[in-house]
């Protein structure tokens, strides 16, 4: 480490620079993607060394949607790595979140009051509910504030994609949010 | 336009990503039919719904710090942290070497004292004062954020000390570049680092103040201060961060000084 050239240190600052502003978006996108803390924080980390190596040949296109591109490669990777029995099991998680009676979480606390003060936290699960196809072109969406040609370039696929999977995600969210909405009484 | 193309479209239109002519299209189908214009209140309400859930998650600080580690350090040159690290590469401190025994030891032992009279408490209203005018729009730094990198050798040739400028950011303190300021009509100098959104200005001068190894706290207008004298020159450590933190401050600077010192 002792040995970087001063051109070293104004790439890093020049990529801190850039890159560290967003690293809440990189986060809360790992956050969704990656099913616990640990795994995210690592998918995270690994992602920003990643854009660091390739820094030089970056040229585009924004920061945001390049950091986010990485993200998700590596985590599709991560997910590769584990092979099948953890892809069908992290699968099996997303079938269980569907299947999980969200609905039901507000009789814990009836007076709609509170399911409202809840409501950041159930729009949490059901978003977390989703199968990561549309898990992920929401959270880009709404969270991360990508336009539709952001999204589909990182996501890989065709701006009509993008549009059909969001609103079929939110097609799924508005459901599962009716049902929660429902059942206060 | 039918319903069902409209109903693709909707979400575009909410998102603002229609053209002018399709969002032209949509609304005059909206408003004529009755089951699109649910569609569009229903979709607005979980649009809405989403929007004040505040879904942006902070990464936290154990993370920040981890990936800011992991990352080479942006340090000027020649002053990287593991020059600092290391004490057989005390390039910069080499000057100070002679009284560097004696300040360690004394430093060993630092402990917090009020400041105890009136020619200090005026020196740390200016440095107070210097700090408030920092935070003015585009007065915090002198060497631009762009030329970091040069922060230590910016300082040559415009002060009669060498400042040593450390690198904090694996311990939490961004370095964000450095400043040439007055105090007493004195020129100073300051080296800015930033924690989470709280600026710190460590104003260093030869004898600034009269001379003491130990650290004096004070708190002026809603500031913490902290002084102290080490290798022949005199620190301030001015910022809205809290006493413990600034605290903390200190001690990563007065360790990084003595790097032999066990902390």
């Amino acid at each position: 480490m002792a040995g970087y050239a001063d051109g070293e240190h104004d790439r890093a600052r020049r990529f801190r620079d850039a890159a560290l502003p967003y690293l809440d978006d990189v986060f809360t996108l790992a956050r969704y993607l990656m099913r616990n803390a640990t795994d995210a924080d690592d998918a995270v980390q690994e992602c920003y060394l990643r854009a660091l190596r390739h820094f030089d040949t970056y040229r585009g296109p924004a920061m945001k949607p390049w950091l986010l591109t990485i993200l998700r490669n590596v985590c599709n990777a991560e997910f590769a790595r584990r092979g099948k029995r953890e892809l069908s099991t992290e699968c099996g998680a997303d079938k269980e979140a569907e299947d999980l009676p969200l609905w039901q979480e507000p009789q814990a606390s009836p007076e709609t009051t509170l399911l409202r003060e809840h409501d950041g936290d159930t729009i949490r699960k059901l978003i977390a509910a989703l199968p990561q196809q549309f898990r992920e072109v929401i959270v880009l969406r709404e969270v991360n504030e990508l336009s539709y040609q952001e999204i589909a370039e990182v996501a890989g696929v065709p701006v009509g994609t993008v549009m059909s999977r969001l609103a079929r995600a939110r097609s799924m969210l508005r459901s599962a949010w009716n049902v929660a909405e429902g059942a206060a009484p | 336009m039918n319903c069902a193309e409209c109903e693709v479209l909707l979400d575009a239109l909410l998102d603002g990503e229609l053209d002018a002519g399709h969002a032209r299209d949509v609304e005059a189908h909206v408003a004529q039919c009755s089951g699109c214009a649910e569609k569009l209140k229903a979709f607005r309400a979980m649009r809405g719904a989403i929007a004040t859930a505040n879904l942006k998650e902070a990464a936290p600080a154990s993370l920040r710090s981890r990936i800011e580690a992991a990352l080479p350090s942006p340090a000027p040159r020649g002053i990287a942290p593991q020059n600092i690290a290391r004490p057989s590469r005390r390039m910069f401190f080499g000057g100070f070497a002679a009284g560097a025994a004696l300040s360690a030891a004394a430093a060993a032992s630092l402990f917090l004292a009020v400041v105890r009279n009136d020619q200090d408490q005026t020196i740390a209203d200016e440095v107070v004062s210097a700090h408030i005018r920092s935070l003015q729009a585009g007065h915090l730094m002198d060497v631009e954020t762009s030329d970091q990198h040069t922060v230590k050798p910016w300082f040559d040739g415009k002060l009669d000390v060498a400042p040593p400028v450390i690198d904090l950011t694996a311990e939490g303190f961004t370095l964000l570049g450095g400043r040439l300021d007055y105090i007493g009509g004195e020129p100073v100098a300051s080296v800015v680092y930033r924690r989470r959104k709280h600026i710190i200005n460590l104003f260093v001068a030869r004898r600034l103040g009269r001379e003491h190894a130990f650290v004096t706290a004070s708190t002026i207008q809603g500031y913490n201060v902290r002084n102290w004298s080490d290798q022949g020159l005199d620190f301030w450590a001015v910022s809205d961060l809290d006493g413990e933190e600034l605290g903390e401050f200190v001690q990563k600077v007065s360790a990084a000084l003595h790097p032999g010192r066990p902390s």
